[in-house]
């Protein structure tokens, strides 16, 4: 067979430099988007929460209020809420710098104990264990749950504390947590973690969060 | 075992594949003792949790192909150039100190397992975060070696003869390595962690590897069945085109949820639909090429009368097409099922993204890599055709029906969390145990198992074929 080109379209030269223009093009688009995208989630400010700006990704200083995950007819799915002020570990004045070493020392926890192994965060990670994405706002540490009476505690965070220090003594599947040599502290961090990872706006997911429960009692449609 | 190999190059990369099969192995094992915890919670509980189980099985599936990689370069690399790998001592130094860092990595994974919240943790034990554990002090060390490796391609290929297969791998392996970067920081904003995580995840498994195997299908083409090296260095251009023209903007579909704007949707769902055509694209090539090529030369040979074997390899190309398949049914399929966010936002998180992780890492990379193993086995005993053996069909046939069965039992057991855990109960921590109780999840769980232990045994069915086959008489010399 001849090696002349007598087309453009079986000419190796043509095609090679289609290859490095669709991907230079598609590199470039990316490489934009992504400024763009780190400016809508770097994270929010303590003054902004004050002054009731909504940040796609809230300051630290959002575990001073109360979450909640509310239908938002315009955008057709649910948006957490910051509402009024609510105590955490009894207090609802944690300067910016002390909420942002919580959330350091949480975030870190949340890498160094390997949750993602066996939960999903934001829905990545392991299928073994719940998705923690929205876990603060889960009906299991309400009111209603069996988690306040399991620990005998009278807050959510409490509960959530002493479950992640003990877990294997507090299990409610047959698939329990591991205990994972987690302290007080770090426990602390780690609510104050999962606190604010709840107040992240991500798009609606998961979708009808809470709208069922067996007993019937707790859920709610759009986790009311 | 005595070496045929001319050049230091392949003897290197006979080592990496090496590792790379072991690693293989740890990984099934791994695999096998979460699958066995998803039934049976208590199995090790509180010794060797899913987690450490989990994190090894997926830690040694990364590694294992990217050793496999590795090794398919300096393996290519002499037959392409035309000459031995420039810098080859300090690469076998470098395959060393990996091999010594990794060893460590996976020791301590298993037997330290957690850490406190400090950032040493996160230096000396693991990052935790899926598939790029590796500490930080191995990160650096991982990051010495790979630039070693480009080193050696680069300075190769521009001593040697470049060819188009060697120009793609070169722009390739930049990629590929400069994007392990971004997974090397820590920061407490969860979104932009993962926005960053995924650089390296979807821009590896989605862009530059896919590309890799572009580049070893080209080459086992045109050393398994002669194909010529226009045509199908055209292919491959053609493939590079597609392949990053979709998968670059297709990270948008990791985007939708994670804290990021609404635009991810549209850019994500359109181009990761179109992911699938470059993978339609390479199972046409190889079959078109192969009808074609083969037809060519059996029209040749019965024309001047003399037996001619239009394919030298019959392993490694059963693997090769058992790629082409694969990448297609398990990146492209399954990987489709999922894409958009209308469907996403129910399946994110769930045992369908597991059932397409299987199927993709196995289909797009894992056959192709055996591939190259068998490859490395005919030209390290200097065996001019080499042909399948029981043992090879076996591990064919036993590993792509252990794997494509664990596919069908995940999507099961995902179709039922899905409905139950996400659409009717909403994604609770009460709703996740409701649906992990199910009857059809369970079953579909242990049939993963089942369909487990199947892999492992074509897994050994395999390793006895690479370490016995070249003592078979029936391969021509």
């Amino acid at each position: 067979m001849s090696k002349k080109v007598v087309s453009v379209w079986t000419s190796i030269p043509f095609w090679r430099r289609s290859a490095g223009w669709v991907t230079g093009f598609a590199s470039i688009l990316l490489i934009w988007l992504t400024f763009d995208s780190m400016s809508q989630i770097s994270m929010g400010t303590d003054a902004d929460l004050k002054a009731g700006i909504t940040k796609r990704v809230p300051g630290p200083t959002v575990i001073n209020y109360k979450i909640t995950y509310e239908m938002d007819t315009k955008r057709g799915h649910e948006v957490p809420v910051i509402g009024e002020k609510e105590k955490f570990f009894g207090r609802d004045d944690w300067s910016e710098d002390e909420a942002r070493a919580l959330l350091h020392l949480g975030k870190l926890g949340s890498q160094t104990k390997n949750c993602m192994n066996c939960h999903t965060l934001l829905g990545n990670g392991a299928y073994y264990a719940p998705d923690l994405t929205k876990a603060w706002l889960d009906p299991a540490w309400g009111p209603s749950g069996p988690y306040l009476g399991m620990t005998n505690s009278s807050t959510k965070e409490e509960a959530m504390s002493k479950f992640l220090q003990d877990p294997s003594q507090y299990p409610t599947h047959e698939r329990m947590m591991p205990d994972l040599d987690i302290t007080e502290k770090e426990a602390m961090g780690l609510v104050a973690f999962l606190k604010h990872m709840s107040s992240i706006d991500t798009n609606g997911f998961p979708r009808n969060f809470a709208r069922m429960s067996t007993d019937g009692v707790t859920g709610a449609i759009h986790g009311k | 075992m005595e070496s045929n190999l001319k050049f230091e190059s392949q003897k290197l990369a006979t080592w990496y594949f090496t590792v790379a099969a072991i690693l293989f192995g740890a990984q099934l094992l791994m695999g096998l003792i979460a699958a066995a915890q998803f039934l049976y919670p208590s199995f090790l509980f509180e010794i060797f949790d899913f987690s450490v189980a989990r994190m090894v099985h997926i830690n040694a599936l990364v590694v294992w192909m990217l050793y496999a990689m590795i090794g398919s370069v300096y393996w290519l690399l002499p037959e392409e150039t035309g000459i031995e790998t420039v810098g080859i001592k300090i690469a076998k130094l470098g395959f060393f100190v990996l091999t010594a860092a990794i060893t460590v990595v996976v020791l301590v994974y298993i037997i330290v397992q957690i850490g406190p919240a400090t950032e040493s943790s996160i230096w000396l034990i693991h990052e935790g975060r899926e598939y790029i554990e590796a500490p930080r002090w191995a990160d650096i060390g991982i990051v010495v070696v790979v630039l070693i490796f480009v080193a050696n391609l680069f300075l190769t290929a521009m001593k040697g003869r470049q060819t188009g297969i060697v120009t793609v791998l070169m722009a390739d392996v930049l990629a590929l390595a400069g994007l392990y970067l971004a997974g090397m920081f820590f920061t407490d904003n969860i979104s932009i962690d993962q926005y960053w995580w995924w650089w390296v995840i979807h821009l590896w498994v989605e862009a530059t590897w896919e590309v890799f195997v572009g580049c070893l299908l080209s080459y086992g083409l045109i050393k398994i069945i002669g194909a010529r090296r226009e045509v199908v260095e055209m292919w491959l251009w053609i493939e590079v085109s597609m392949l990053f023209g979709s998968g670059i903007l297709g990270m948008g579909h990791h985007y939708f949820w994670i804290g990021t704007p609404e635009y991810w949707w549209e850019i994500g769902a359109l181009f990761s639909a179109l992911e699938p055509v470059p993978l339609i694209a390479m199972f046409v090539h190889v079959i078109y090429d192969w009808g074609k090529e083969t037809g060519l030369k059996e029209a040749e040979s019965k024309a001047s009368g003399e037996g001619y074997h239009s394919m030298n390899n019959s392993p490694a190309f059963t693997w090769f097409v058992m790629n082409a398949f694969g990448n297609f049914l398990g990146a492209g399929v399954w990987g489709f099922f999922h894409t958009l966010p209308q469907v996403n936002i129910y399946t994110h998180g769930t045992q369908f993204t597991s059932a397409h992780g299987h199927l993709a890492f196995f289909g797009a990379y894992a056959t192709i890599l055996i591939g190259m193993f068998y490859m490395a086995i005919q030209g390290k005993n200097n065996i001019s055709i080499l042909k399948a053996t029981f043992d090879s069909k076996m591990a064919v046939f036993l590993i792509c029906f252990g794997v494509m069965g664990m596919t069908v039992a995940l999507t099961i057991a995902g179709y039922g969390q899905v409905l139950v855990e996400r659409a009717q109960m909403g994604a609770t921590w009460e709703g996740f145990f409701v649906s992990q109780d199910m009857m059809w999840f369970v079953q579909g769980i242990g049939w993963r198992l089942a369909m487990g232990i199947v892999t492992f045994v074509g897994f050994i069915y395999l390793i006895k074929d690479l370490l016995t086959t070249s003592k078979n008489s029936i391969h021509i010399k």
